[in-house]
């Protein structure tokens, strides 16, 4: 069954991509809306984010000093100062496994 | 210029923007077998969907237990800012053929349409100027193929204990750091990922949607509301 989804799931990000193309007129697009596609990841990835950094397993609050929430901060720190994907990653991961070594 | 000339622009032109996709790549793949996908699966997603972002949702998503409706409304809702490139790029691809604009659409990413957008709108008027999309777009393809599958064999050597799932966070954060200096942005993230911790759990994981919905209702808010200051 996942192999049907899988299909799916490259139909429909065919599909984001080559509407615009071939099917649809693109003055279609109010500008709203276009302004508003702006906004998608930053819209997106923070419910994606939050719960696999602030929830445990079972859904609860980690603590607040918690090497994944303390690595996140890491992160978010460096990639605020940096702009840099790759730096915001390894910045992040690398401080959690200091802190999860550390606190063992 | 020559068919083959442009291709080559489209392949120089994009090298520069391929640095994070690789390790990013990497790390999609080793996220894979980590989280238990098969080898095929994890490559099969990069091969069918070939959008980073919306691959490592689809896998979290997965794994979690996450009703299929809402792994695929997640794919579309992340892939939803192709809409805008297409809308962009159609006015310079509109007289292909069919087959170009389906090859052309498979290729197209973020980083193949901010080169070959400035090239086609430069070069306009000229022939043969969509090889520069098949150039940025087939290079992009291909070293996200190839860093997948040195991804699915690193995760196999990779311990688990390391907690490289911490990674999907992190990259989801890494792919919009660079918003984080924009204060309607911040209010967009801070909004949609308190929204997500709230209502966690609901069934079928569906906080992914109605946090993203939500984020976007604000969004269209912000939007409106700064054009009202403009006049």
């Amino acid at each position: 069954m996942i192999w049907f989804w899988i299909l799916i799931a490259g139909l429909v990000t065919f599909l984001t991509r080559f509407s615009m193309i071939a099917l649809i007129n693109p003055n279609q697009l109010s500008n709203n809306l276009k302004k508003v596609l702006v906004y998608v990841p930053s819209a997106v990835f923070p419910a994606i984010i939050f719960p696999a950094v602030f929830l445990d397993k079972k859904g609860l609050m980690l603590s607040i000093d918690n090497p994944q929430i303390l690595g996140f901060l890491v992160a978010i720190i460096v990639g605020y100062s940096y702009k840099n994907i790759i730096l915001t990653i390894f910045s992040g991961l690398i401080s959690y496994w200091i802190l999860v070594f550390l606190l063992s | 210029m020559k068919k083959y000339q442009i291709f080559k622009r489209g392949v120089l032109d994009v090298i520069p923007l391929t640095i994070p996709v690789i390790p990013f790549g990497l790390i999609y793949g080793v996220i894979g077998t980590e989280v238990g996908l098969t080898p095929l699966m994890t490559f099969a997603l990069s091969f069918i969907v070939f959008a980073g972002s919306s691959q490592i949702a689809f896998i979290q998503l997965f794994v979690a237990g996450a009703s299929p409706l809402v792994m695929i409304t997640s794919v579309g809702v992340i892939n939803s800012r192709h809409f805008l490139y297409g809308a962009v790029l159609s006015q310079y691809l509109n007289k292909l053929k069919l087959c170009w604009k389906v090859i052309l659409s498979y290729l197209m990413t973020d980083q193949a349409f901010s080169v070959s957008f400035l090239y086609l709108k430069k070069n306009k008027n000229k022939l043969n100027i969509h090889f520069h999309l098949l150039g940025s777009g087939f290079t992009l393809w291909f070293l996200w193929q190839v860093s997948t599958i040195i991804g699915i064999f690193l995760g196999n050597i990779v311990p688990e204990q390391l907690g490289l799932t911490f990674a999907i966070p992190l990259t989801f954060l890494a792919l919009i750091v660079s918003q984080l200096r924009k204060i309607d942005h911040i209010i967009v993230i801070v909004v949609s990922g308190i929204s997500s911790l709230i209502i966690y759990d609901f069934p079928y994981k569906i906080y992914v949607i109605i946090s993203a919905f939500i984020g976007l209702v604000v969004s269209y808010f912000l939007v409106i509301n700064t054009k009202k200051t403009e006049k």
